[in-house]
């Protein structure tokens, strides 16, 4: 499904290189969780692969699906069906929680040639699925983020990727900030969405979502590349060991 | 005597005069209406339009931006248009002319403007507010027509009333002095509209008294051709306890100045003014603001939002002025400005002159782009960028509207604020 190919990119604004020549290749049906120490730019490449534009790719390609990705407006990969799960969501006031569900799952089957979805159908699955996630309806009326507690935050991430049922689902650091019970529902909203057909890359600085989230593939990231892969007991070896061993080998 | 120094006038000066010269035998209005006028114009003949070197005209050098002035057409007639918000008590303003048929709402007396004209009782109301308000002269020069309400005392409308000025080409001069009387409960909408591209040059003064205990909305809904000139001025005095929300809207017009004056006479008198210009084109729009806290225990709230796109240059002005005996004034100013071309400009100058010294006040303002941060959210849920620019956008002024809480209200309101931004982003 995804395919990152001798990939370098680099901050646009000042040139400081952050992706140094990354491989990663991730199969429909896995979760991959990929870890590593402070700046290895776990959240750069999460950006990179929504189409931020402070980044700019210097060399390498980004496959998803077998086609180059690197051309296309964010908006046109999100409607593609690559979503990704916010560190820090962005509060927008002005912009009811409602109003941008339906505009964003609207523009999203336009791209793709579908049609709108009817309100009272809209209105049902935003019900369904607000309900599975504990989202109360009070804080679907609120503007977009705006008075979210943290938990409540991503929460409403994983509620609108369960909505826009997308094919790649990349979640930077859902786990910070969350508690234990918070920490549950979130990993229970992503397991719902674990499919044959979906792949789901889980950025991490712990081992602790990866208990509920159970992954495929780890993959270790330091300094732009990935240094080690392995299955899930990688990640139990960084948590007991931590990064210092793996960083040594790897220089 | 000193012989004033006679200036060159512009062609917008001399079109001025004229217009009150050629129409004078018609104008309605008594021997001392007619004295006023003769003062107003002989003013404006002498002092000439405003430049930047009059204060409160520095950012609207008018003399400079009215270069043209329609020749009034005294047979043209708009047609009226529906409700902004439906149910509303409409009382239609067509070029000009007010129209008295149909039934005004239990407690609310309507009268002939150009009645008061006549009869001489509207005199003293055409008195300029200084030798700078422009305004004031050149709407006492040339007024025609317009409506005198009056609330009663307690009276509580259900519904809006919307003051309807609908403009074809031409010139269209008017005036609206109002009383809301002790504990009355109302929404107002002035509402000003072109139904054509022909080139119009409006004013209208509104003479504001808000009495004892009463809880006054206003709206103020422009919505001018691109070859529009307006000026529009309201003036008001808050009694005791009461409460004005003006909402003004400026969604049109190529040049515009609104001006707001106002004072609290009252204790517990409390303003709010909230400001949306959505300013595109080549226009210039100018909201400008005075509010006197005369007496102690007042309070006043004003946020303004501007949107400029393209070359289009806005003005907004703000002076609190707090007295020496209003202690325990609270009053806080804001304009937030959202920048969304090179080219587009935005003067903001808010002032506060303190004589109590045991009072709140503030005022901040601030210009931004659209944040990156929130556009990229958008972005990455498969919002195409032109629509998240657009909703980031009505989300800015939104936000404002929304604080109306009357749901008709708000919808056609926000109806007016998306259905400009898509023409313009």
């Amino acid at each position: 499904m995804l395919e990152i190919k001798n990939l370098h990119a680099r901050i646009a604004e000042d040139g400081t290189e952050i992706i140094r020549g990354l491989n990663l290749t991730v199969k429909a049906g896995e979760v991959a969780a990929i870890m590593g120490p402070n700046g290895s730019g776990k959240s750069t490449l999460s950006y990179i692969l929504s189409g931020r534009e402070d980044y700019e790719v210097t060399e390498g390609e980004i496959l998803y699906n077998g086609e180059n990705i690197l051309e296309l407006e964010a908006s046109e990969r999100a409607a593609k069906g690559i979503f990704l799960a916010f560190q820090y969501p962005v509060e927008i006031p002005g912009v009811a929680t409602m109003q941008f569900l339906k505009v964003a799952m609207n523009e999203q089957r336009k791209y793709r040639g579908e049609d709108e979805m009817t309100t009272p159908d809209f209105m049902r699955r935003v019900k369904e699925a607000a309900a599975e996630l504990k989202i109360a309806p009070e804080m679907l009326r609120r503007p977009l983020n705006v008075g979210f507690s943290g938990g409540e935050k991503k929460r409403a991430e994983i509620l609108q990727m369960a909505l826009l049922e997308p094919k790649l689902c990349v979640l930077d650091e859902t786990d910070s900030g969350l508690d234990i019970d918070a920490l549950k529902i979130v990993a229970d909203g992503v397991n719902a969405l674990r499919s044959p057909d979906r792949a789901v890359i889980v950025i991490t600085h712990y081992q602790r979502l990866l208990d509920y989230i159970i992954p495929d593939t780890v993959h270790v990231l330091y300094k732009g590349q990935v240094i080690k892969s392995g299955d899930k007991t990688l990640a139990h070896e960084l948590e007991a060991n931590g990064y210092a061993d793996l960083i040594e080998a790897a220089a | 005597m000193n012989m004033q120094q006679a200036i060159k006038m512009t062609a917008a000066e001399t079109a001025l005069v004229d217009a009150y010269t050629t129409q004078i035998g018609d104008l309605p209005g008594d021997g001392s209406v007619l004295s006023v006028r003769d003062t107003l114009v002989h003013e404006l003949r002498t002092a000439g339009l405003p430049t930047r070197r009059v204060e409160s005209w520095h950012y609207t050098d008018l003399r400079t931006l009215l270069r043209t002035v329609p020749a009034a057409d005294p047979t043209a007639f708009a047609d009226r248009v529906e409700a902004l918000v439906a149910g509303s008590t409409v009382l239609s303003v067509r070029n000009g002319h007010a129209d008295l048929k149909g039934n005004a709402p239990e407690g609310v007396t309507i009268r002939s403007y150009t009645d008061s004209l006549l009869d001489g009782s509207a005199a003293a109301g055409l008195a300029v507010l200084g030798s700078d308000d422009a305004i004031g002269r050149i709407n006492g020069g040339l007024v025609r027509g317009g409506l005198e309400l009056a609330i009663a005392d307690g009276t509580e409308l259900e519904d809006p009333l919307e003051i309807q000025l609908v403009q074809s080409m031409g010139q269209a001069h008017t005036r609206f002095p109002v009383s809301f009387g002790a504990g009355a409960k109302a929404t107002v909408i002035e509402r000003h509209l072109s139904t054509d591209d022909g080139e119009s040059l409006v004013s209208t003064v509104n003479d504001v008294t808000v009495g004892e205990g009463a809880d006054i909305i206003w709206i103020i809904l422009q919505q001018q051709g691109v070859a529009d000139t307006h000026f529009g001025q309201i003036r008001f005095d808050l009694a005791k306890d009461a409460k004005l929300y003006l909402f003004v809207i400026n969604a049109g017009g190529k040049l515009v100045r609104q001006e707001i004056h106002g004072k609290t006479s009252g204790e517990g008198a409390d303003f709010k003014l909230r400001g949306i210009n959505l300013l595109g084109g080549e226009s210039h729009t100018d909201v400008t603001f005075t509010l006197g806290h005369n007496v102690p225990h007042t309070t006043s709230t004003e946020i303004i939002r501007n949107v400029v796109f393209d070359r289009a240059k806005g003005v907004f002005q703000g002076k609190i002025l707090v007295a020496k005996d209003a202690q325990k004034t609270d009053a806080r100013m804001a304009c937030n400005t959202l920048l969304l071309s090179d080219d587009a400009d935005l003067s903001s100058k808010p002032e506060l002159e303190i004589f109590a010294d045991d009072v709140q006040c503030g005022h901040g303002a601030t210009v931004t782009d659209i944040d990156h941060t929130q556009l990229f959210y958008l972005l990455a849920r498969g919002i195409p960028e032109n629509k998240a620019r657009a909703m980031l956008v009505n989300a800015f002024v939104a936000e404002i509207v929304e604080e109306l809480e009357d749901e008709p209200l708000v919808e056609a309101l926000e109806g007016v604020i998306s259905t400009w931004l898509v023409k313009h982003a």
